[in-house]
């Protein structure tokens, strides 16, 4: 009795794997037919295997099959070039949920370089996105780029050159950046307008910008809170910011380390900050008019502590950063605020509570009286400035099923 | 035992679907709703075999206010619905479409946009077609004998040439989408719908062989649509090029139109926060003062959307003129500028009146 269960579990496993299949996709003929009628012909479970190879594209490729991996031979072996690229926003979309991409490269998008619309669990694994001719205002905006996405993981990443950020994260749900290297982009990494992720074991540098978390009004999702940046290396950003005025990164200052923009419940620890000519981090309030009346532009429940900060802040690259710099001892202290406390949303009698716990210092009050209100600034340097403890976000988990964990 | 019947089963039915239908030379509703896409056109009879410009019996032409620009392209748009079935009203969204309801539209070339008449190209044949399960985008490319056309679901590209509506010689990369790009545009909250057959934007009149008629009160008359209120009570989307009508009713038709399938709330733009639906009535919602989010190199140097009075500061003029992929908008479906469409997106822009301060 015992053997015939054994028996039917292994049919049902062998019928399993049976359905599974994979399509291989190998160089040589129309990269770009053969590799979308793959995608195309994908079935959930299936595997779509791009062998060794490069593969010139002239077109986006897309997939919106569910539970689907894409794998290729390597992030230095199978290699989608897009150097050829007549249209569509990006090189690779996704638009279905389950979906693993991995192992392969992708190369000069004139867009954005691998995207993920609306999905629930998108894992990124193994992946290099680059644009080989070094850092220009006319590369592609984001690398890796999920967006409206639930349980995001991006693991063992490496994205090079673009021209806003180079990991990107956006409107999204339970996300998980770790083990990744964002190199001579205008932000490494970018937390915008998302709740709960953990950014840790990844690499910065070279980057306008380190690693940004940021939240902005005026989006269908607002009110950005519970991030914790951990163990990372943020260290000599030093490339020139090359944004275009038009994206918000263009006024990230060059040699800035971590920057929080609005946002509530961010937590900066036990990261090393070093050689960033701006500030190791800057924790400021959203500056731009907006008419959205739920949003709001401070940044609130901020702790920065134990972390590794080396030399930084000598030459800051903000407008009066030479005379704050000046004022304050020949260069910016290891954690800036603005000081904003006083923002009252529409419909409330009070401002909203603002607390920070910073204890890597000296740390710069600027008491701003406003957001961006640089003429009221009475800047003050204190050893820290610790309202008490701030509780952390938990952990964030990824689903056990969610595949290329 | 159960997966050999089911496979049985599939070739039966494919079998069957492959038969004449009842009436043999109609338009092949069995072909139309199998799961498995006929690789050639000709397998539906949507159109007779004398080619794509004769539609079979029970396919209907229909035109649109203001339509998407894809390439100067011109389009020839039909309905299929099965017999005995029709669509049902809605004053917003497209109209309700039974199942079996097939829309058809095809992208044709004249040798001279100047004589739309003559030596006219079909290049592609879309199909969107209702099953059971939901919408199914296919495109079906001709050959250059227009003798045949066939699935292309990964798409392709087709060297175009054409004189423009000036004289000028144009040449064209013309890109045939894949499915999932059919897709794109054609989602609402991630499933395929149609765009182009909403009331408001059918709300004109057609020129049909036995008159002019309003396609609302023809389609109507003639039972393909029921619940629809008479055309001066329905709402109507307003012709873009059409000089009489207002200026910004153009314009927003025209937004509407060319950007709106992706730029709403449920579009594949949604993340944008920029929506450009003609149901949008809050300003910094359709562009007015908006900063961009991840428009990264595309928004140029530019900061706001669409600055009343200056069209040379508003992003969405500026993407609209770029031909460069990653700044052009659409991002699918054309590869060359929209001069007259440019045109008038900037004269609106330059004529509207900035909010009131609150």
């Amino acid at each position: 009795m015992k053997g015939l269960w054994i028996g039917a579990a292994t049919a049902a496993l062998l019928a399993g794997s049976a359905q599974a299949k994979t399509l291989t996709v190998t160089p040589g003929g129309d990269a770009q037919e053969k590799i979308q009628t793959a995608l195309l012909d994908a079935k959930p479970g299936d595997t779509v295997m791009i062998a060794a190879g490069r593969y010139e594209l002239t077109d986006g490729i897309s997939l919106d099959v569910a539970n689907v991996t894409v794998k290729g031979a390597g992030a230095d072996k199978t290699v989608l070039s897009f150097d050829g690229q007549k249209a569509s926003g990006e090189g690779f979309l996704i638009t279905s949920n389950k979906v693993t991409v991995r192992d392969l490269a992708v190369e000069n998008c004139k867009g954005d370089g691998i995207k993920s619309k609306g999905v629930d669990q998108i894992t990124f694994r193994n992946l290099r996105v680059e644009w080989t001719a070094g850092p220009k205002s006319t590369n592609g905006a984001y690398g890796v780029y999920p967006v409206s996405s639930t349980n995001v993981l991006i693991d063992n990443v490496t994205v090079k050159g673009a021209s806003d950020a180079g990991i990107y994260v956006g409107q999204s749900k339970n996300i998980v950046v770790r083990n990744s290297r964002a190199e001579m982009n205008v932000a490494g990494i970018e937390i915008e307008n998302s709740y709960n992720a953990d950014v840790f074991d990844n690499v910065s540098t070279h980057n306008a910008g380190g690693i940004l978390v940021f939240d902005l009004p005026n989006l269908p999702q607002m009110g950005g809170h519970s991030t914790r940046v951990f163990r990372n290396q943020v260290v000599q950003n030093d490339t020139n910011n090359f944004a275009k005025k038009g994206a918000i990164v263009g006024d990230v200052p060059t040699g800035t380390g971590i920057m929080v923009m609005a946002n509530r419940d961010i937590h900066v620890f036990d990261n090393a900050i070093d050689q960033n000519q701006t500030a190791a981090v800057m924790v400021v309030s959203y500056t731009q008019s907006y008419d959205d009346l739920t949003y709001n532009p401070l940044p609130r429940d901020i702790a920065v502590h134990d972390n590794k900060i080396g030399k930084n802040g000598w030459a800051p690259q903000f407008p009066g950063g030479e005379v704050i710099a000046k004022a304050m001892g020949g260069t910016i202290p290891p954690v800036v605020w603005d000081g904003v406390t006083n923002f009252t949303p529409k419909g409330m009698s009070a401002p909203v509570a603002v607390k920070v716990h910073f204890t890597d210092g000296p740390v710069a009050d600027l008491h701003f009286a406003a957001p961006g209100n640089v003429f009221s600034a009475k800047p003050e340097v204190k050893p820290t400035l610790d309202d008490g403890p701030i509780a952390e976000p938990k952990p964030v988990v990824l689903p056990k099923a969610q595949t290329g964990q | 035992m159960k997966r050999v019947l089911a496979a049985l089963a599939a070739i039966v039915s494919l079998g069957t679907a492959s038969a004449p239908a009842q009436t043999p030379d109609g338009v092949d509703l069995k072909a139309l709703m199998s799961e498995t896409p006929a690789p050639t056109l000709s397998a539906y009879r949507i159109f007779t075999p004398e080619g794509p410009n004769h539609p079979n019996a029970g396919v209907t032409p229909y035109a649109l206010n203001t339509p998407l620009f894809s390439d100067y392209a011109e389009k020839a748009r039909f309905l299929y619905l099965p017999p005995g079935t029709h669509a049902t009203y809605r004053a917003e969204g497209a109209l309700d479409l039974p199942v079996g309801a097939t829309l058809v539209k095809s992208f044709a070339y004249p040798a001279d946009l100047r004589k739309p008449a003559e030596k006219v190209r079909v290049i592609e044949t879309r199909l969107l077609i209702h099953r059971k399960r939901g919408w199914v985008a296919l495109a079906y490319v001709w050959n250059d004998a227009q003798t045949q056309a066939v699935l292309k679901r990964a798409g392709t590209r087709v060297d175009v040439a054409f004189t423009d509506a000036h004289g000028k010689a144009m040449q064209i990369d013309y890109r045939v989408p894949n499915q999932n790009q059919c897709k794109e545009c054609h989602s609402l909250s991630g499933r395929i719908t149609p765009i182009g057959p909403k009331a408001r934007n059918l709300n004109g009149n057609f020129p049909y062989a036995e008159g002019a008629e309003n396609q609302l009160a023809h389609w109507t008359r003639t039972g393909l649509l029921t619940g629809a209120p008479a055309p001066d009570k329905a709402p109507r989307t307003a012709v873009w090029n059409d000089p009489a009508e207002p200026l910004e009713a153009r314009a927003r038709a025209y937004l509407d139109g060319n950007c709106a399938h992706c730029h709403n709330p449920k579009g594949a733009a949604s993340n944008s926060g920029l929506f450009l639906d003609l149901e949008e009535t809050r300003p910094v919602r359709y562009g007015v003062g908006k900063r961009p989010v991840a428009a990264g190199k595309g928004a140029g140097d530019l900061v706001t959307d669409l600055v009343p009075g200056k069209p040379d500061a508003s992003i969405i003029a500026y993407r609209m003129a770029s031909t460069e992929p990653g700044v052009m908008m659409p991002e699918l479906g054309r590869s060359v500028t929209h001069e007259e469409g440019v045109a008038l997106i900037r004269e609106y822009i330059a004529k509207l009146q900035a909010p009131a301060a609150r």
